[in-house]
C-alpha cells in the first residue's frame, strides 16, 4: 500500500461524507407528496402499477390544470422494497421537506408511521389498508383507512360467501390463507369473531415472506383440509404463486375469493387458464373507458407528462387504476384543505382537515371525471374510512368482470370491535393525541 | 510534526498499560468525546441525527459485537441480526412487564438474554468451524425470526405482529422513539456506545481476549498452552451475542421506534453487520466504527447524490444502482484492502508518526 | 402424555391414513430437494476447484433465468436467447475471474467468501438495472418444456405429477452424469481434481490456476442457468429467490463441501424431510417451520459427522 493510494482512498471517504453532510432537507416549493414506493423485490408487481398509477395521476394534474389551486404538485419516490424500516427512512428524511400526506402503500410501514403522524403532524391516507381500527377518528385524529378497512373488507367476503349459500355458513370450513406481515394478520380478530358467530369452521395458513414462492406444503395443507372456500391475502408474488398451487390440486376456483389486494392482473395472469373463475374483492371499476384515464392517456402516457408507464395498455391494470383513485383522494383533500384555510399552500395539519371534511359527492364525482369507476365517499371525523362498500369481481381469463352488488359490510360487528381495538391501542400510551367528535 | 512523542515517557507500569498510550492521541479522543457530546448535537438535525449518526452508532455496537466473536475469536457467525432481535424482543418483554423500571436498565439487561441465547446456539462451535459453523449459525438466525414470528407472546399479542416501542422516559424526560427528542436519544445513545466500547477494550486486551485470539489462530496449540476452548468459545458468543442484543434493543427504542421481524432478517441486520465488520477490519475496535459508519452513510449518498446534481432519476433506478455500488465497492475495498478501513487508519498513523520522514 | 401422542405417534398415523398424500408430499419434496441440490451443486463446484465459498450461486440462478427471459422479451426467439445466456454465463466467469478473484489469490477464505457477498449484491442490482425488478414469468412453453400434468390413481387416492417436475428430475440426473464423466475423464476435468487437491503441485506440474477457475465458474453458470429455468417455470423469475437460494446452505453441509453425489443426496434428504416436517409437524405450531428445520436438520448431522456425509476428513495438524 503506497502513500499515494492511502491518499486517494482517504481524500475519497472523506469526499464523500464531506458532501453528504453538505447535503440538507430543503423544504420544496409546491404540494410536496412523498411516495413510498417498492418497484423492486418481491413486491414489485403489485407495487409498480401502484406507483405509476399515483405518480401519473399527479403529472395529469400538473399538466391539464397546472397543479392543484394553481399550486403544483411535487412527487418525490422512495424506494422501500415493501420492508417496513426502509419505509420509516423514508418517512424520516422527507417529513422535514413540507410532506402534506404519506400513503405509505404498506401495512406494515402504516403500522409503523401511525404512532408518529401526531408528533409531526402529517397525516397517513392508507387507502384500504393499513390498522382497522384507525378508522376511529376519535382516537387516531391523524390516520385516515378510506374507502373501506381491512374489517369492513373480511366481514364483506364472508357475508358474499353467505350470499351465495343462502346465508348459511353452519358447518362450512373456510379457509383462510394469508401474508404472514402485519398486512395479513390485521383481519384475522375480525375472522375469528364472525366464525364463532355464523358457525363456520376457519382454517389458518400463514404464509412467510421467506416461503411466498414456494407455497407447496401450504396447498397439500388445503387439499387435506377440502375447505369449502378460501379466502387470500395475499401481496406481491404471493397471490400468483397460491393460484397456481391451487390449480394445481384442482381446487375450485369459484370457490376462491381474494381480497383487493389479490385481484389484480398480475396476480392472475401467470396461472394461465388455471385462474379462470378466480374471485376477487374491489371497491372500484375495472373500466378504463371514463374520462380520467382517457386524459392519463393524453397528457401523460402517450403525452408530453414524464412517466414511467410505458405503455397505454398498462393503465389497465386493476393497480394502476387503485393508485388513480388513492391519488384522486388526496388531491381532492388539498383542494378541500385549500378552500377551507383560504390558503394556497397548505401544511400537513391543513391536509389533515382537508382529508377528514373530504365529501366525494357523486356530482364531484362525474365532474372529475370518475363517474361509475367509484362510489361517493364522505369522510368524518368520527368515521375515518368513510364508504365502506365493496363489490367483488371475476376473472374469466381476459378480463375481471363484476359478479355482485355493492355490499355494505357488517356494521354493527364491525364497528364496535373497531371502537374496542382503537381503545385498547390507545390504552397503554401516555399522551396519545385523540380528539373529540360532536 | 504532527505527532510530538519526544518527551512522552511512561514512568510506571500503569500510565504504560493505558488504553491509548500517546497522550496526543488521548486528548484527541477526548476532544472528540467531547465534540460527540457538546457540539454536534446542535450543528446534526433531525434528520442527520435520525438517519445516520443514531443508526451509525448503534450499529458499531452490533459490529463491535460480531467482531469479538470473527475478528478475535475466529468464530464466523451469521446470526447477528437473530441475536439482535432477542435483545430487542427481550427489552420489549422487560419494559412491558415492570414498566416502573427504568428503559435504559432494560436496553443493558435485554443483552443477558441475548447471551444466553447466543450460548445457546454458540454450542456447535465446539465440533465445528470456519464455513461449516457459518452455516450452523444460520439456523439460530432462521429459528429465531420463525420464533419472533409465531410465538405471539413474544409481541404482547398484538394483531399486527409488531412490536412498537412505548412510551418511556428518562430523567422525567421522553425518551424512546418516537415520544423523545432526537438529541436526547443521541445522547443516551452515545452514552450507552462508549460505556459499552470501553468495556469491551479492556475485555480484548485482558485474559479473554488474549485467550480469544490463541484460539483464533490456532485452536489447538492454544489448547495445549492451557486454553479451555469449550469456555473460552462460549464465552465469545456470550460477550458478542450481549453487544448485539443491546444494539437490537436500542434499534428499536432509540431509533426506529417500532419493528418487525424482518428489521432483524439475515438480508437487513446479519449481512450488513458483517459487512461492517470485514470492510472496517476484522479484530479491530475502531474499524468496527468505521466500517458502521461507511455502510450506514453509502446508501444515503447514493440516494441523495443524482439529487444534489438535479439529476432526474427514478427511485427504482437509485435502488438498483445502490446494490450494484454497494456490491462494486465491497469487492474493490477488499482488493485495495483486505485487512479493511481500520488498517487505511494504522497506515495513515504510522506514516503521520514518523512524518516527514518517509518509510 | 396427549402432546407426546400428538407429536411421536399422531403424524404417523396421519401419514398412514392417507397414503396418497404422504407419496404427493413426498414427492414435492423430492422435487424441491433436487432444486435445492442443483444450487448446491453449483457451489460445489467451485469449493472443489479454488476453495472458494460462492455466496452468489443463489444469485446467478435468478440472474440465469432474469436474462433468458429478459432477453426473451426484447424479441430474442427462445433457443437463440438459450445460446446468448450461455455467453453471458461465461463472460460472468471471465470477469469475475479477472476482476475478483484474481486480485485476491492467496487472502483468506472470508475475505473471499465476503467478496461473493459483495457479488451477490452488485448481481442483484445489475440485474434489476437491465432487467427490470419487477418478476417476470418463465417462458416455460417456449423453451420446449412439458407443462402437463398426470394424475395417477393409487392407494386409494390420486397423485398427480407435474410434467415440469418430472423434466427437472431428468435434466438433474442427465446434468449429474454428465458432470461426473466430464470430471472423471476428461483431460480438464482431471486438472480440476488436481487443482482441487493442492493449488500449488497442480501449478508445478502445468496446470493454469486461472483457466481452471474460469471452467469452473463456466460450468456453475451453466448449472446455474438450468436451475434457473426448472425454478422459474415452478414459480416465477425474481429475485425474491434469493432467501430460497440459502436452503442450499443446509444441503452443503450435509453432503460436504466438496462432494458432487453429497450435495444431491443432501438435497433430497433436506427436500423430502422439510416437506414432511412442515406437512405433519408443521400445523402444531404454527406452520412455516420449514424456514428452519432443514438447518436443524444439518445441524444434527454435523454433530456426527462434522465433514458432512461425503466430505473429507479433516485432518488437522500443528
Amino acid at each position: 500500500m503506497t502513500l499515494t493510494k492511502s491518499a486517494v482512498l482517504g481524500v475519497a471517504v472523506g469526499a464523500m461524507l464531506t458532501t453528504s453532510f453538505a447535503l440538507n432537507a430543503q423544504a420544496a416549493d409546491g404540494h410536496y407528496i412523498p411516495l413510498t414506493t417498492y418497484r423492486t423485490g418481491a413486491f414489485a408487481g403489485s407495487g409498480t402499477p401502484n406507483a405509476n398509477g399515483m405518480h401519473d395521476f399527479f403529472t395529469m394534474l400538473n399538466q391539464r390544470d397546472g397543479g392543484i389551486g394553481g399550486v403544483k404538485i411535487i412527487v418525490e419516490e422512495c424506494e422501500t422494497g415493501y420492508k417496513a424500516q426502509k419505509g420509516v427512512e423514508c418517512y424520516e428524511a422527507t417529513k422535514g421537506k413540507g410532506a402534506l400526506v404519506y400513503n405509505p402503500y404498506s401495512t406494515g410501514i402504516t403500522l409503523q408511521l401511525i404512532p408518529k403522524a401526531p408528533i409531526d403532524k402529517i397525516p397517513v391516507l392508507s387507502m384500504g389498508y393499513g390498522l382497522s381500527a384507525a378508522a376511529d377518528g376519535e382516537k387516531f385524529p391523524w390516520i385516515f383507512n378510506a374507502p373501506a378497512t381491512y374489517w369492513s373488507q373480511a366481514s364483506g367476503v364472508i357475508k358474499y360467501i353467505a350470499s351465495r349459500n343462502k346465508g348459511d355458513l353452519k358447518g362450512k370450513k373456510i379457509g383462510f390463507t394469508y401474508l404472514d406481515v402485519g398486512y395479513g394478520r390485521e383481519p384475522i380478530p375480525l375472522f375469528k369473531a364472525l366464525a364463532k358467530k355464523m358457525g363456520f369452521e376457519l382454517m389458518l395458513l400463514p404464509v412467510g415472506v421467506k416461503e411466498m414462492q414456494n407455497q407447496a406444503s401450504h396447498w397439500l395443507q388445503v387439499r387435506k383440509e377440502k375447505p369449502d372456500y378460501m379466502i387470500i391475502w395475499g401481496w406481491g408474488a404471493m397471490t400468483p404463486t397460491a393460484i397456481k398451487e391451487a390449480a394445481k390440486i384442482r381446487f375450485n376456483m369459484e370457490n376462491f375469493i381474494g381480497v383487493w389486494w389479490s385481484g389484480g392482473q398480475v396476480d392472475v395472469r401467470p396461472a394461465g387458464k388455471g385462474a379462470i373463475g378466480y374471485h376477487a374483492m374491489t371497491f372500484h371499476g375495472a373500466s378504463t373507458d371514463i374520462p380520467v384515464f382517457k386524459d392519463i392517456i393524453k397528457h401523460v402516457v402517450d403525452g408530453p407528462g414524464k412517466t414511467l408507464t410505458k405503455k397505454a395498455e398498462d393503465v389497465k391494470e386493476i393497480y394502476y387504476m387503485r393508485g388513480v383513485f388513492n391519488a384522486f383522494v388526496v388531491a381532492e383533500a388539498i383542494a378541500n384543505a385549500q378552500k377551507i384555510t383560504g390558503k394556497k399552500n397548505i401544511t400537513g395539519a391543513d391536509m389533515r382537515k382537508g382529508l377528514e371534511t373530504l365529501n366525494l359527492t357523486p356530482a364531484r364525482i362525474k365532474e372529475a371525471g370518475f363517474e361509475g369507476f367509484i362510489d361517493s365517499l364522505k369522510i368524518t371525523c368520527k368515521d375515518h374510512a368513510g364508504a365502506n362498500k365493496m363489490f367483488v369481481q371475476r376473472w374469466d381469463g381476459k378480463d375481471w368482470k363484476k359478479v355482485s352488488d355493492w355490499i355494505e359490510p357488517m356494521k354493527d360487528l364491525v364497528r364496535p370491535m373497531l371502537e374496542e381495538a382503537a381503545a385498547k391501542y390507545v390504552a397503554d400510551k401516555k399522551d396519545w393525541v385523540t380528539q373529540k367528535c360532536s | 510534526m504532527f505527532y510530538r512523542e519526544v518527551g512522552d515517557l511512561k514512568t510506571t507500569y500503569r500510565s504504560d498499560q493505558q488504553v491509548l498510550t500517546i497522550t496526543q492521541e488521548r486528548y484527541a479522543i477526548f476532544a472528540l468525546l467531547a465534540f460527540m457530546y457538546a457540539v454536534v448535537p446542535f450543528i446534526a438535525d433531525d434528520f442527520w441525527l435520525n438517519t445516520v449518526i443514531i443508526p451509525a452508532l448503534i450499529f458499531s455496537l452490533a459490529a463491535l459485537g460480531l467482531n469479538i466473536l470473527v475478528g478475535y475469536a475466529g468464530l464466523i457467525s451469521l446470526g447477528t441480526g437473530g441475536f439482535m432481535g432477542v435483545g430487542a424482543y427481550a427489552c420489549y418483554k422487560l419494559t412491558t412487564i415492570f414498566p416502573d423500571v427504568n428503559i435504559v436498565f432494560h436496553i443493558l439487561a435485554s443483552g443477558f438474554f441475548a447471551a444466553a441465547v447466543g450460548v445457546l446456539f454458540g454450542l456447535p462451535s465446539l465440533r465445528i468451524k470456519g464455513f461449516y459453523l457459518a452455516v450452523a449459525t444460520l439456523a439460530s438466525q432462521f429459528f429465531l425470526e420463525w420464533a419472533f414470528g409465531r410465538i405471539a407472546w413474544l409481541y404482547n399479542y398484538n394483531d399486527s405482529g409488531a412490536i412498537d416501542a412505548v412510551n418511556r422516559s428518562l430523567g422525567g424526560f421522553a425518551l424512546t422513539e418516537p415520544y423523545g427528542d432526537t438529541k436526547f436519544q443521541y445522547l443516551v445513545t452515545l452514552t450507552i456506545v462508549v460505556f459499552l466500547t470501553l468495556i469491551a477494550i479492556n475485555i480484548l486486551r485482558g485474559r479473554f481476549g488474549r485467550s480469544w485470539m490463541a484460539i483464533r489462530d490456532m485452536d489447538i496449540a492454544a489448547e495445549l498452552i492451557g486454553i479451555r476452548l469449550l469456555p473460552s468459545k462460549l464465552l465469545a458468543f456470550a460477550i458478542s451475542s450481549y453487544y448485539c442484543g443491546v444494539a437490537g434493543a436500542m434499534l428499536v427504542f432509540l431509533s426506529l421506534g417500532s419493528a418487525e421481524v424482518e428489521s432483524f432478517d439475515i438480508l437487513n441486520a446479519s449481512f450488513p453487520v458483517l459487512f461492517m465488520v470485514i470492510i472496517g477490519g476484522l479484530g479491530s475496535i475502531i474499524g468496527s466504527f468505521l466500517g458502521a459508519g461507511f455502510i450506514v452513510v453509502l446508501p444515503i449518498i447514493i440516494s441523495t447524490v443524482p439529487r444534489f446534481f438535479e439529476i432526474d432519476i427514478n427511485s427504482a433506478t437509485v435502488e438498483h444502482f445502490r446494490f450494484m455500488i454497494v456490491g462494486a465497492l465491497i469487492i474493490f475495498f477488499l482488493i485495495v484492502e483486505p485487512a479493511g478501513l481500520a488498517r487505511l487508519w494504522q497506515i495513515t498513523r504510522e506514516k503521520l508518526r514518523l512524518w516527514p520522514f518517509p518509510n | 402424555m396427549e402432546l407426546l401422542h400428538q407429536i411421536f405417534i399422531g403424524p404417523f398415523i396421519e401419514m398412514a391414513g392417507a397414503p396418497d398424500l404422504l407419496v404427493q408430499v413426498v414427492w414435492e419434496g423430492f422435487v424441491s430437494g433436487i432444486l435445492y441440490a442443483l444450487i448446491a451443486l453449483g457451489f460445489v463446484l467451485i469449493f472443489k476447484a479454488s476453495g472458494i465459498f460462492n455466496f452468489a450461486q443463489g444469485i446467478m440462478v435468478v440472474f440465469g433465468a432474469l436474462s433468458l427471459v429478459g432477453l426473451h422479451e426484447l424479441g430474442v426467439p427462445a433457443w437463440l436467447a438459450v445460446i446468448l445466456c450461455i455467453g453471458i454465463m461465461f463472460v460472468l466467469a471471465v470477469t469475475v475471474e479477472r476482476v475478483v478473484l484474481r486480485p485476491l489469490v492467496n487472502q483468506p477464505e472470508i475475505i473471499l467468501f465476503m467478496a461473493t457477498i459483495g457479488l451477490n449484491t452488485f448481481l442483484i442490482g445489475f440485474g434489476e438495472t437491465v432487467f427490470g425488478g419487477e418478476p417476470k414469468t418463465m417462458i416455460t412453453a417456449e423453451l420446449g418444456l412439458p407443462t402437463g400434468v398426470t394424475d395417477v390413481q393409487m392407494l386409494g387416492g390420486m397423485v398427480s405429477f407435474q410434467h415440469i417436475d418430472i423434466a427437472a428430475a431428468v435434466i438433474a440426473a442427465l446434468m449429474v452424469a454428465t458432470l461426473a464423466i466430464f470430471f472423471n475423464k476428461s483431460k480438464i476435468g482431471r486438472a480440476l481434481r488436481a487443482v482441487a487437491d493442492d493449488h500449488q503441485a497442480a501449478m508445478s506440474v502445468g496446470i493454469t490456476l486461472q483457466q481452471i477457475w474460469v471452467i469452473v465458474w463456466f460450468a456453475a453458470g451453466i448449472v446455474a442457468l438450468v436451475t434457473g429455468i426448472m425454478w422459474g417455470a415452478r414459480s416465477d423469475v425474481s429475485f425474491a429467490l434469493e432467501i430460497v437460494a440459502l436452503k442450499a446452505l443446509p444441503v452443503l453441509i450435509l453432503g460436504g463441501f466438496t462432494s458432487i453425489p453429497g450435495a444431491i443426496i443432501g438435497g433430497l434428504i433436506i427436500g423430502i424431510s422439510e416437506k414432511l416436517a412442515e406437512f405433519y409437524w408443521g400445523p402444531m405450531v404454527g406452520g412455516s417451520i420449514e424456514s428452519w428445520v432443514p438447518f436443524f436438520v444439518a445441524l444434527i448431522f454435523l454433530w456426527f459427522r462434522p465433514q458432512g456425509l461425503f466430505g473429507e476428513k479433516i485432518i488437522e495438524r500443528i
